[in-house]
């Protein structure tokens, strides 16, 4: 045990070796997505500005939302998604926007400003968007697929994947119903229960970001996939498909807003700004694989990528899509459905 | 004198860890036991109410809590099965041997949770490795994934270390003269086993038992990845409260109860051997 | 003669079996570090892409080097302090020493959302600025618990007349201590400081909560990932860390074999 000690300790030097210390300057604490950027992009900011950045990354809003709330430790950019920037505005955790200080705001595409969750896009600036709909196998689905109602044909018992998540789930089954993805009666979050109780039966498995690999893998028929992972595995199995039903789908917007308590605003503003570049937001979303809000960003796209209808869906499609909005203590309802559908 | 001396001795001991769970466990457990005893009401201030523990008793959220605790329970018999003779097996190898073993049982626990999950779906899959080797030598193939079995897998992989160490550590201890003595009076090899090496390893038992158990109860990951996240357990419905729905309240009186419920019975079966166990009290 | 010898090639397997089962799914995530495909299970042809880019992501470097740090110095410090506080408790009076029990458990318990969020409060309540000092705290409070589970039996084990009959040679309490006590729990203590290290290296809830200002471990890059699909340099990263150790473990298991071979 003593050579083990002895060989731990030895260890534990190296690695304090390792540590080279750093400068003081400016940091900036950017609060992000894990794999959410394209790393370069932070080292040519660093390089102009002379603004060390110290990048943190949470799994999820909900995460990031206790982290920036209880304010142990300051960040001064982050990158919520939409619902979850409408309850930080609410709660006034964020800083407003101005718009001045940013030169390259009017790269930006219209169609996505002004969402119900920052109507005057006074808090936020757009930095990915996408879609959800269904993923699935060419070679094992014969039905057209058009219809969210696809997911509860019998014929495909245990060949269903769907998100586990409540909100997504319910939005599938309210739009199914023909009900708003952010209805907040009672009677139709009861049906929509119903529904999706019916439904668990036929479900193969409730799935996180494993679902896209299962269906690259064959392992499943139809799937809940986000259309960035669309776009992704079907470059590794040519026999996916991706479509957004007719009933429409869910548009959710991820954007960059500036905490209230951010103790470098400026620098931050400068960051939004050099994000916005239409070459380095290119570079973010060649890296990403999502879809950019960022109109002259899109134009360097390549044309297939322009014209991919899973990562840019056409005007007509985006109508029919619709962004969550924040749900306040509505929600606990949601997650009580939730746990009943969980423990049937 | 002496006495004087070894009494001081045993009081200075206990004091720093004293000091230290007071701050660090106790502080934080009386903010639980604060937020699971009150609401919010409209005008921003918190109110006594025991609501948060009435809630519980809804038929959803005992079946979650039931569904979790026989889950944790099935997982911690087949870690001490598996590892029993495992540990057995360790005690009688030779000393070079024996801490490298043990090292070996451990790294695997070093890679990242999620990696070593995702690598059992590799495994598990309908089309994965295992079944590729079932088909390759004729058998029928079978679908683990996404079923309880594939829960269990996950756990018992998960926790099994857990369970050898300490099994391992009291197994050890045991003299090879008390076995040699035991069989010089004529005792067999079973006989051996039940009356001297069995009842000498219970504390190691017994705190392998609460390593896996205990946290095996409020996890969820696995059973939400390899069970296709079909049920929800006490661990999912606890982070859903503190995370998703934002009541903290609800959130700490499931875990207030949850470790009520476990400590309860941990005592229980903890005060049915007591005295034959231990000459001096018991673990718990 | 032969039942015996059938005996021990009859243990063999049975470990081996145990080590299969442990070390499949580090196999497979081995082989898919070595994956052409941004994917951790659909196999695309091999490459060795993704440790050159590892070498160039200077978020998961560092990352690595505080996941090591924490869990060298938290289980070292839990292994030194739940010695002490075992024989402490070990030493009281049966009711204390229950309810101290009790509290020990709460974290082994406790779901790690509970304990990292009431942590998290305790620390900014104390108006520390989350970091490595408050990730380092929570840590060992987390190991702590586990090492006295580990130690405790084995003290348990100690027959009282032993250490009384030092005492009444004469001997002080830190030779008791160091030649009567730690000889017999040395195994114990080393167990408990291979579950905390365990445990250190691995968790992500508790220490994304009571982390901030750059400090990140592996874990919390690792679940960061999990919205977009985890990237395959975590396992080159993994299965790096994995070889280095398992090969500086043959080394000294060689080694002690040689001066043991020496000694005969």
């Amino acid at each position: 045990m003593k050579r083990f000690l002895k060989l731990a300790f030895m260890g534990l030097f190296l690695v304090l070796l390792v540590c080279g210390c750093t400068k003081k300057s400016v940091v900036l604490n950017v609060y992000n997505w894990g794999d959410y950027i394209d790393e370069t992009v932070l080292k040519d900011f660093e390089k102009e500005t002379g603004i060390k950045i110290n990048y943190e990354t949470f799994a999820t809003n909900e995460d990031m939302y206790i982290k920036v709330k209880q304010g142990g430790t300051k960040y001064d950019v982050l990158v919520p998604s939409d619902y979850m920037i409408a309850r930080m505005i609410r709660e006034g955790l964020l800083e407003k926007i101005d718009i001045q200080k940013l030169k390259n705001y009017n790269a930006l595409d219209k169609r996505f400003l002004g969402f119900q969750f920052d109507p005057k896009n006074e808090y936020s600036v757009p930095y990915m968007w996408g879609t959800f709909g269904i993923l699935y196998n060419t070679k094992k689905v014969t039905d057209p697929v058009d219809s969210w109602a696809i997911l509860w044909n019998p014929k495909y018992k245990k060949q269903i994947l769907m998100m586990d998540s409540v909100r997504d789930c319910l939005a599938v089954a309210f739009l199914r119903l023909g009900f708003s993805i952010n209805s907040t009666n009672k009677e139709e979050l009861q049906k929509a229960k119903e529904l999706l109780i019916q439904q668990k039966p036929l479900v193969l498995a409730y799935v996180g970001d494993n679902g896209k690999d299962m269906m690259a893998a064959g392992e499943a028929a139809l799937a809940m996939s986000w259309s960035g992972d669309a776009v992704t595995v079907r470059k590794q199995n040519p026999d996916l498909a991706y479509v957004i039903p007719k009933e429409g789908t869910n548009l959710w917007v991820d954007s960059l807003v500036i905490p209230k308590n951010s103790e470098h605003k400026e620098e931050a503003f400068l960051f939004i700004d050099f994000l916005n570049r239409p070459e380095i937001a290119k570079r973010n979303v060649e890296f990403i694989g999502y879809a950019t809000p960022n109109r002259k960003a899109f134009e360097l796209l390549p044309p297939e990528v322009q014209k991919d209808p899973v990562a840019y869906p056409p005007n007509e499609i985006l109508q029919r899509c619709h962004v969550y909005i924040d749900l306040g203590s509505f929600l606990e309802e949601y997650n009580k459905v939730w746990t009943e559908i969980k423990s049937e | 004198m002496k006495t004087v001396a070894s009494r001081e001795t045993r009081n200075l001991l206990q004091y720093p860890y004293l000091l230290w769970s007071s701050l660090f466990i106790v502080v934080p457990l009386v903010l639980v036991l604060w937020y699971s005893f009150t609401t919010p009401t409209p005008t921003g201030r918190y109110e006594f109410s025991i609501s948060n523990y009435r809630r519980f008793f809804e038929p959803v959220y005992l079946r979650v809590m039931s569904r979790s605790i026989l889950l944790a329970f099935e997982a911690t018999l087949i870690c001490l099965a598996l590892g029993y003779p495992a540990a057995m097996i360790m005690v009688r190898l030779g000393s070079k041997w024996r801490n490298t073993l043990l090292l070996l049982l451990v790294l695997p626990m070093w890679i990242n949770f999620l990696l070593r999950t995702y690598s059992w779906m590799v495994l598990l899959g309908r089309q994965g490795v295992l079944n590729q080797l079932l088909q390759w030598m004729g058998l029928p193939p079978q679908s683990i994934l996404y079923s309880r079995g594939a829960v269990l897998i996950g756990m018992v992989y998960n926790f099994l270390p857990f369970m050898i160490l300490p099994l391992y550590t009291s197994l050890s201890k045991i003299g090879k003269e008390q076995i040699e003595a035991a069989e010089d009076l004529g005792a067999n090899r079973f006989d051996v086993f039940r009356r001297v090496i069995f009842p000498l390893s219970l504390p190691g038992i017994l705190t392998g038992t609460t390593m896996v158990f205990m946290p095996a109860v409020s996890t969820f990951v696995i059973s939400a990845l390899l069970g296709g996240g079909q049920d929800m357990l006490i661990g999912n419905l606890i982070e859903q409260q503190f995370l998703s729905t934002g009541d903290w309240h609800f959130g700490s009186a499931l875990s207030i109860l949850m470790m009520v419920i476990i400590l309860i019975a941990m005592t229980v079966v903890s005060l049915t051997d007591k005295g034959k166990t231990f000459e001096e009290g018991n673990l718990w | 003669m032969v039942k015996l010898r059938n005996h021990a090639s009859l243990s063999k397997v049975y470990i081996l079996l145990v080590l299969l089962f442990l070390y499949a799914p580090i196999g497979v995530l081995i082989i898919f570090s070595f994956n052409n495909l941004r994917s951790t299970s659909v196999w695309g042809g091999f490459s060795l892409r993704w440790y050159r880019e590892l070498l160039q992501d200077r978020q998961i470097l560092s990352a690595l080097y505080y996941t090591l740090s924490i869990a060298i110095l938290s289980s070292i410090i839990s292994a030194a302090a739940g010695t002490v506080a075992a024989i402490g408790i070990h030493r009281m009076h049966p009711i204390a020493r229950k309810v101290v029990l009790a509290i020990n458990n709460v974290p082994v318990l406790n779901p790690d959302i509970v304990t990292g969020v009431s942590l998290m409060t305790l620390f900014t309540a104390l108006r520390l600025r989350l970091g490595f000092t408050t990730l380092l705290l929570s840590h060992i409070t987390f190991n702590i618990p586990y090492v006295v589970l580990c130690i405790l039996p084995r003290l348990r084990q100690i027959p009282k007349e032993v250490t009384e009959a030092a005492m009444d040679l004469g001997a002080t309490p830190p030779y008791v201590f160091f030649h009567v006590i730690l000889p017999e729990i040395r195994s114990a203590i080393f167990t408990g400081f291979l579950i905390a290290f365990t445990l250190s290296v691995d968790d992500f809830v508790i220490s994304f909560f009571t982390t901030g200002s750059g400090v990140n471990n592996l874990p919390i890059v690792v679940y960061s990932m999990a919205r977009r699909g985890i990237n395959p340099k975590i396992n080159a990263v993994s299965s790096l860390l994995f070889i280095t150790v398992f090969c500086l473990l043959m080394i000294i298991n060689k080694r002690d074999t040689n001066i043991q071979k020496l000694e005969v």
